[in-house]
Order: C-alpha cells, then sequence, then structure tokens
C-alpha cells in the first residue's frame, strides 16, 4: 500500500483543526488503536469508516475527551493538548454524539437538551428560554417533539434526534457524530445532512462515522480507513466511491445476498389475523388490523417509515404488548395470550430493535447474555452446566462472527456492532421456528450485515420462518422473498422480490430522494 | 451513560475475569474484618477466644439469615424493608402456636410439635414475603413502598397477638409433647452453636443457587435489565414473587432462631433489623441498582457489622457509640462501593 498518501507526522496545512498523531489505546490485553494519524479539517466532513470493532468508537472517544489515549497526542489548532474530561474538551469546543444513546430517560427533551448547561438566572433556571431555544432546534432538525416529553416516552429515532439536538446546542466548532443515523429515516437523514451543510458553510468541522455507506458517501469531504486499529487508508472526496470504502474495510466486495432458492416453502408457520395495537392512552391505533402470514423457510421484510408501527407489530408477536384484538397462530396454535418465555419455548423469538434497552443485561458478560434465553435447556439436574453452557456459547459466538477477547468480558466491552450480533445470537440459539427481527442491522458493519444475512438466508433454508424490519431500502432488496411496506399501522403495499426501490418509497409514503 | 463508561472509570478492571472486580472489594470487606479482629484481640483478651467468637458467631446468624433473603432482593434491584417486622412477626407466631392452639367448639387446646410450628411459622414468612412479591410483579408497586407497607402491619400484628407483652417460657412443656424449641438456639453440634451452622447450610444453599442454577441467573438478569430479561424469556413476575417469598421465609427462619435463643418472643424483636441486613449486603459488595451481588460477599459483610459491635461492646464502649461506628463502617462501605461501580447508571 502507498503510504504517501497518509497524513505525514506533521500536520501540515492550517486547514487541519483537531488531529491524532500515534494514537494508540489498549484496554488490558486488546489493543484498540495501534497508532494512528487522523485529521479533522476546517469546515470539512472527514468520515471514518470501518468494522465493528476496528476501534473508531475509541477514536472518537480519545478525540473528545472521554477516554486518555494510552499513548500519542492530541493536537488542537497546531498546539499539543491533553484533555481532562469531555467537558474540558467541551469547552474547547469539541463535542461529540455517541453511538449509544446517553440521554437520561425520566428527564424531558428540554432538561436533556439543556443537561448540565442550565440556562441560570438569578430566580433559579431560565424553562421558558431553554425551552424557546429547544423549540428552534427541534424546528432546525424538521421534528414535531414538544420540549416536555420525557425521553422514554419517545420512539428510538426521535431519541437519537435528540441527541444530535443536544450536540448541537453547545455550538462547538468540532462536532464527532458517532452513527447519528443508525435509528433515522430516510427523510429524517435527509434533514440532517441539511443541518450538516449548513454547519459546513459556518465553518464548524464534522467528524462522521456510519455504516450506511452510501449514506455518507453524500455527505463526506474525506475518508478514512480503520481496520483492526490501524488507519490503513486514507483519500479526499473526489479519489473514492463505495468500492474503495468496501475494499479498504474488509479487503473484498461484499453485497447482502439474493433470495434464497431452489426449495419449496412449508406451512404457514406464523399466521397474524387482523391485529390491532393500541398506544398507552388507548386512543390511537399504531398497528391497524393488520393481517400477515409467514411460511417455512420465507423471509419477509417489513419496510417503513418511523412510526408506521413496525416495531410494535413485532413486539406484540412477540408478546411484549399486547394486542387489542386479532389473533397470532403460530404453527396452527392460537399464542395470542401467551407469555414471552411460553412463545419462546414454541419456537417463536424477538431480537429487538434497541439493544441497549431490551436486548443486553449489562451487568453481565457476554457468554451469560448469549445463555440467557436458553439456560432452561442447559440444565442438568438441578444447575446449568458449565460446558454444556460453554459449549452453547462458543457455538453462538461462532455463528453470529462475534469478535470478543472472552466471553467471560463484560459485554459493555463490545464494539456497538458487536454487541449486536451478540443479541441476534442469543435468540437465534433457542433454535426458532419463526425469528422476528427489529431492524437487525442497527449498526453492524457491511461485512457482519452481509453475515446477519447469510445467517437468515441459511435458516431460511432449513425451514425456518423469518420477518425482520429495515428503514433502509437496500436492505429490502437483499434476501427477502417477499416486500410488506408497512403505513401508518396498515400494509399499504406488497412486493415480490423484483421491486425497485423506487416504488417501495413511495407506498411508504415517504418522498422519493435522489 | 453508556455502559462502556464502567471500564471508563477504571479500564483495568474491566480486562481479566469479572471476578477480580468482585473480589477486590470482597477483600476490602475481609481486610476490614481482619482489621476488627486485630483491633479488638489488642483491646480486649477475650475477644479471640474461641468460646466468644462462637458466640458473636451466632449473633451473626440473626443478621445473616436476614442479609441473604435482603441480597436476594436487591440482586432483582429491590429492596425489602420488612424483614425486622417479618422476624418480630414469626417470633410471635411461634410463641403463639407454642402456647397451644384452642379450639372452642371442642374444648380443647391443640400443642403441635415444635416440627410443626417451624413449618408453620415458615410458611407464614413465605407468605407474607409473596404478597409483596404480587404488589411488586403485578401491581407495579415500587419495592421501597411495598415492603414499608408491610413493616407497619407485620409490627402492628405483632402487638395485637400479643397485646405488647411478650411470650415467656418457649420451652415447652414435656407432658404436651412440644419441647426442644431451645435446640436451635442453644445446643451445638460438634461444639458449634445450630445457629451457626444454619446460617453456613443457608450461605451454601442460596451461593450455589445464584451461581449455578437457572433460577441464580434469573435473579442477576431481572436486576440487570428487566427488560431484556423479559424477552430473553426470564419469567420475571415469577421471579420477584420468589424473592420476596424467600426473603420472608429466611426471615421466619432467623425469627426462630432469635426467640430460641431468648426462649422468648417479643412483639418488637428484630427492630430496625433490615438496616442492619442492608447494610451487611451492601458492604458485600452488592449493588442497590441490582444485578450485582455475592452470597460470599454478604456473609462478610455480615460479620464486620456482627464482629463490630460486638467487640465495642466487650471494650465497653457506649451504645451510643456503637451506633455511630456502626453508620461510619456502612458510609465508609457504600463510598468503597461506588468507586467501584462509579458512574454506572445515573
Ligand atoms: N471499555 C472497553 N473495554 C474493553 N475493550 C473495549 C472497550 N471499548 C472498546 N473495546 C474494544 O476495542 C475495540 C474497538 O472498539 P470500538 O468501540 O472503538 O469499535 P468501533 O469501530 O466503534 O465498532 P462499531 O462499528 O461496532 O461501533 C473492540 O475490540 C472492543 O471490544
Ligand atoms: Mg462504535
Amino acid at each position: 500500500m502507498d503510504t504517501s498518501i497518509f497524513p505525514t507526522s506533521e500536520p501540515e496545512t492550517s486547514d487541519i483543526v483537531l488531529s491524532a498523531r500515534n494514537v494508540a489505546k489498549t484496554f488490558g490485553s486488546i489493543q484498540a488503536l495501534k497508532g494512528v494519524n487522523f485529521d479533522v479539517r476546517r469546515g470539512q466532513v472527514t468520515s471514518l469508516f470501518g468494522e465493528n470493532g476496528a476501534g473508531k468508537s475509541t477514536l472518537m472517544k480519545i478525540l473528545s475527551g472521554v477516554y486518555k489515549p494510552t499513548s500519542g497526542t492530541i493536537i488542537l489548532d497546531g498546539e499539543p493538548i491533553e484533555f481532562d474530561s469531555s467537558t474540558d474538551a467541551r469547552n474547547h469546543g469539541i463535542s461529540i454524539i455517541h453511538q449509544e444513546l446517553s440521554l437520561a430517560p425520566n428527564m424531558t427533551v428540554r432538561d436533556n437538551i439543556f443537561m448540565g448547561r442550565e440556562i441560570r438566572t438569578m430566580k433559579g433556571v431560565d424553562f421558558a428560554e431553554e425551552e424557546r431555544q429547544c423549540r428552534l432546534l427541534l424546528a432546525e432538525l424538521e421534528e414535531n417533539i414538544d420540549p416536555k416529553t420525557r425521553v422514554e416516552e419517545l420512539r428510538l429515532g426521535q431519541q437519537q434526534i435528540v441527541e444530535i439536538a443536544r450536540a448541537l446546542s453547545v455550538n462547538s466548532r468540532i462536532l464527532i457524530m458517532d452513527e447519528p443515523t443508525s435509528a433515522l429515516s430516510a427523510s429524517e437523514v435527509e434533514v440532517l445532512f441539511k443541518v450538516i451543510r449548513d454547519l459546513k458553510s459556518r465553518g464548524v468541522s464534522i467528524v462522521y462515522i456510519s455504516h450506511h455507506l452510501e449514506e455518507a458517501l453524500q455527505i463526506t469531504d474525506h475518508a478514512v480507513v480503520l481496520r483492526d486499529g490501524n488507519m490503513t487508508a486514507y483519500a479526499p472526496r473526489g479519489d473514492i466511491d463505495l468500492e474503495w470504502i468496501v475494499r479498504h474495510m474488509v479487503g473484498e466486495h461484499f453485497n447482502l445476498g439474493t433470495p434464497p432458492t431452489g426449495y419449496e416453502f412449508g406451512d404457514t408457520v406464523l399466521k397474524v389475523g387482523a391485529v390491532t395495537v393500541v398506544d398507552a392512552t388507548g386512543n390511537q391505533k399504531l398497528v391497524d388490523e393488520l393481517s400477515l402470514e409467514v411460511r417455512a423457510g420465507e423471509i419477509v421484510c417489513i419496510y417503513g417509515l418511523m412510526g408506521a408501527g413496525r416495531t410494535e407489530l413485532l413486539e406484540c408477536l412477540a408478546g411484549r404488548l399486547a394486542a387489542r384484538q386479532g389473533r397470532v397462530h403460530l404453527h396452527g396454535r392460537d399464542i395470542t395470550r401467551a407469555s414471552i418465555a411460553e412463545r419462546i419455548a414454541e419456537g417463536l423469538v424477538l431480537v429487538p430493535e434497541d439493544r441497549q434497552r431490551d436486548g443486553l443485561v449489562q451487568t453481565m458478560t457476554i457468554g451469560q447474555n448469549l445463555s440467557l434465553a436458553n439456560l432452561l435447556r442447559l440444565v442438568r439436574g438441578p444447575f446449568t452446566s458449565k460446558r454444556l453452557e460453554r459449549e452453547h456459547v462458543d457455538n453462538a459466538i461462532r455463528r453470529t462472527t462475534v469478535k470478543a477477547g472472552s466471553p467471560d468480558h463484560l459485554i459493555g466491552s463490545l464494539s456497538g456492532g458487536n454487541q449486536q450480533k451478540v443479541v441476534i445470537g442469543k435468540m437465534w440459539s433457542t433454535n426458532p421456528k419463526a425469528i422476528l427481527l427489529d431492524e437487525p442491522s442497527r449498526g453492524i458493519d457491511i461485512g457482519a450485515k452481509a453475515e446477519v444475512f447469510r445467517l437468515l438466508a441459511e435458516g431460511a433454508r432449513e425451514g425456518l420462518a423469518v420477518l425482520y424490519t429495515t428503514s433502509e431500502v437496500g436492505e429490502c432488496l437483499s434476501v427477502a422473498h417477499r416486500i410488506i411496506v408497512m403505513h401508518k399501522g396498515k400494509i399499504s403495499a406488497e412486493f415480490g422480490s423484483d421491486v425497485t426501490k423506487a416504488r417501495i418509497m413511495a407506498a411508504s409514503g415517504e418522498a422519493v430522494v435522489h | 451513560m453508556s455502559s462502556t463508561d464502567v471500564s471508563k472509570m477504571n479500564p483495568t478492571a474491566a480486562k481479566p475475569k469479572i471476578n477480580i472486580a468482585g473480589l477486590l472489594i470482597e477483600g476490602r470487606a475481609f481486610g476490614a474484618l481482619l482489621v476488627i479482629i486485630i483491633f479488638f484481640s489488642l483491646m480486649s483478651p477475650n475477644y479471640l477466644t474461641v468460646s466468644n467468637l462462637l458466640i458473636m458467631s451466632s449473633h451473626v446468624a440473626i443478621y445473616g439469615i436476614l442479609a441473604i433473603g435482603m441480597l436476594l432482593v436487591i440482586l432483582t434491584g429491590g429492596i425489602d424493608l420488612s424483614v425486622g417486622s417479618v422476624l418480630g412477626l414469626a417470633g410471635i407466631i411461634a410463641g403463639f402456636l407454642m402456647q397451644g392452639i384452642t379450639i372452642n367448639s371442642f374444648g380443647v387446646i391443640l400443642y403441635p410439635p415444635v416440627w410443626a410450628v417451624t413449618v408453620m411459622t415458615l410458611a407464614f414468612g413465605a407468605f407474607l414475603g409473596s404478597i409483596t412479591g404480587v404488589l411488586v410483579a403485578y401491581l407495579r408497586v415500587p419495592s421501597f413502598v411495598a415492603t414499608l407497607g408491610i413493616l407497619y402491619v407485620a409490627r402492628g400484628i405483632a402487638l395485637l397477638i400479643t397485646n405488647g407483652l411478650t411470650y415467656n417460657n418457649l420451652g415447652g412443656n414435656e407432658t404436651y409433647g412440644n419441647t426442644g424449641f431451645d435446640w436451635l438456639g442453644f445446643n451445638r453440634l460438634f461444639g458449634i452453636p445450630v445457629s451457626v451452622i444454619i446460617l453456613a447450610l443457608l450461605a451454601a444453599i442460596f451461593g450455589i443457587i445464584l451461581a449455578r442454577s437457572a433460577f441464580g441467573r434469573w435473579i442477576y438478569a431481572t436486576g440487570g435489565n428487566q427488560r431484556a430479561a423479559e424477552l430473553s424469556g426470564v419469567p420475571v413476575p415469577f421471579v420477584h414473587i420468589c424473592v420476596y417469598a424467600l426473603s420472608g421465609m429466611l426471615a421466619s427462619v432467623a425469627g426462630l432462631v432469635l426467640s430460641s435463643q431468648l426462649t422468648s418472643a417479643g412483639p418488637t424483636a428484630g427492630f430496625t433489623y433490615e438496616m442492619i441486613a442492608i447494610a451487611a449486603v451492601v458492604i458485600g459488595g452488592a449493588s442497590l441498582n441490582g444485578g450485582r451481588g455475592t452470597v460470599r460477599g454478604t456473609m462478610l459483610g455480615a460479620f464486620v457489622i456482627g464482629f463490630l459491635s460486638d467487640g465495642l461492646v466487650i471494650i465497653g464502649v457506649s451504645a451510643y457509640w456503637q451506633t455511630v461506628f456502626t453508620g461510619a463502617v456502612i458510609v465508609l462501605a457504600v463510598l468503597l462501593n461506588s468507586l467501584q461501580y462509579g458512574g454506572k447508571r445515573f
């Protein structure tokens, strides 16, 4: 590889506001970064690409003062600097949108945005002023959220918008965005990009991380690729395309697969009959008399915008939400009233959308998380068998290609994408007959995405019924035999695998972009 | 904050087997116990004698048994404030049964044998606990509130039954065939007080359940992230009811042991013992947010508290100062804890 394209060890132009030189970071025995050079340029977007666990988040946390580097230096405006904390970095004009949301769910949107920076007057906090600014910010992001709603009442995507709004409210000159769009819909992403262009024109420098490569290319000015803690490539926008990124990230080109063929679908496994789900107040129908069937060996994709009712549908099927009316049958058995545990035992499992809230037990290890849904099958005599559990965990790790030092490490030590794989692996290893996946590709890299879809295709071939949701059109057109578009709680269209992106998006009620 | 923040505070903690973090903090409790033993042996020649250690251990047994139940509840992210009152009420129930049940229509007095008294008392404790469990699991009453309610109700019932008086002479009577109640509190097997043996057995049983059984894992998962546990098929309501029922039952065991040691049962027995149990659990390194903690640590915590307060008595420190010292130890322990789990959750 031609090393001359890498930034040299001295930042060369005054254009560079922030840079990392030979930055390394180790966590115990894990070397997350092995001496990386990285530059942030004034008023431009630098994108950072890399597989799960490549070290992207770690590098960003170092640049924003969350972590201290094990070795190497950070240079701000040409001067070496050490940040004591993220507050310190923020005071130097650097703020970060974390990959894993860091909002207080019990507090309002307004209080979250101004947390730690409350507008104080003689008479206490000036809530009216905070609210006004909050409304302005949310208006800029074209999101209709009342500043006084509590964060836990918001959809994941809206929470992400709040997180973005909070970072914007600081008015920093360097803004780091670690997967800001993983839960956003296409139109929300468009708005965010408009905001980013606006920030650029005001001279704000941006670091952008995303596994949605095409999307990132729309906004990128410079691309940097990290691989296993090393920087493997750098190029300005003019010199790169999708193929370039993928080649440097994983070394080969991946596609997300095609619908598995060459076998007959079996009987209907999952039958949903006119199911209605209402919101907490009982007034609004989130899922509106929706019916659908999935047969053994069939892969069905549900596409829809945020708020279309996909998550609620899946949570209802999995037993988390009660159906106001309608029936759910699994292999002809009525399971409408069954508990979550009974459904899992019968072979219907859900991989939830929000892995932090619904997927992982943070106080447990990787292995304990992986075996949680399967414990009863690992019991021999009065206890769980250590040997069986070990085998089970090893299998799950191999199957879902989790990149982990040891299954005995805490789950929080994994990179975001690998945590997602653990959630999938946990439910997958219960040997389900029907699997529901809510945005299974959230936060995982293109290689892992291909892995997940390959896993789904493989499962289907063995007779598994698969139902997954996505808000990325590209992912509809991968392994799914059938694509269902949901809009306002109802099915608005149904397509075969030969449909075009534009038709899917039109049916979802979304303005066609590009 | 995200989970990674745990290790941000202390990056080395995440590296090796997670147990090391646990061992460290248990090590601190162990260190504290050693310091206490050494200090008091220097202050008083009577402290470090086999007989005194056994006597102190039989006091610890009461706290320790309560603390095991408390640990189960705290691991699920709850708290059980009712254990002290349930302990008191259990003693009263046992005393009541020992006095004989008058059956009016037949005009006879029934004297249940001691084993039957024991079984009924334990069942009653478990029943009280499962009421809390149902309140918490199905009616979503915060455990703090639910158990605060039970705390008052149980104490009130104990006072009502006895009219505020104490049952003495629980020794039973040969002619009624209900002797042997003092066995729990007074007898020794191989020179070791029965109460200490019971504590050791219970600690071993619950230690194994927590570490090795599916039910134990469910307890940890429920406390670590209830929503994720639910979606993984963990029967969360069942787990809640079980831990409160077990806590109630263990409180009854402690109540039996205490009234057996005293051969009397007073309605105010066990007053504020719930605080001692919570302190033992916390000193033992459990997190009040749930999901972390071990029986081993909790046992160390119980011994720290028991040996400290008995030591203070032996060297003649006034009861008022004892309270101050105990409080200081608790705060110190919690301080170490929050350093350990720094920043986790808000
Ligand atoms: N706090 C931590 N303790 C131990 N290991 C860690 C910690 N944080 C990160 N790591 C390890 O460092 C490596 C890089 O992780 P990082 O989160 O930076 O990856 P990433 O590139 O952001 O991945 P993703 O795309 O999945 O978000 C991983 O192997 C991860 O397991
Ligand atoms: Mg990351």
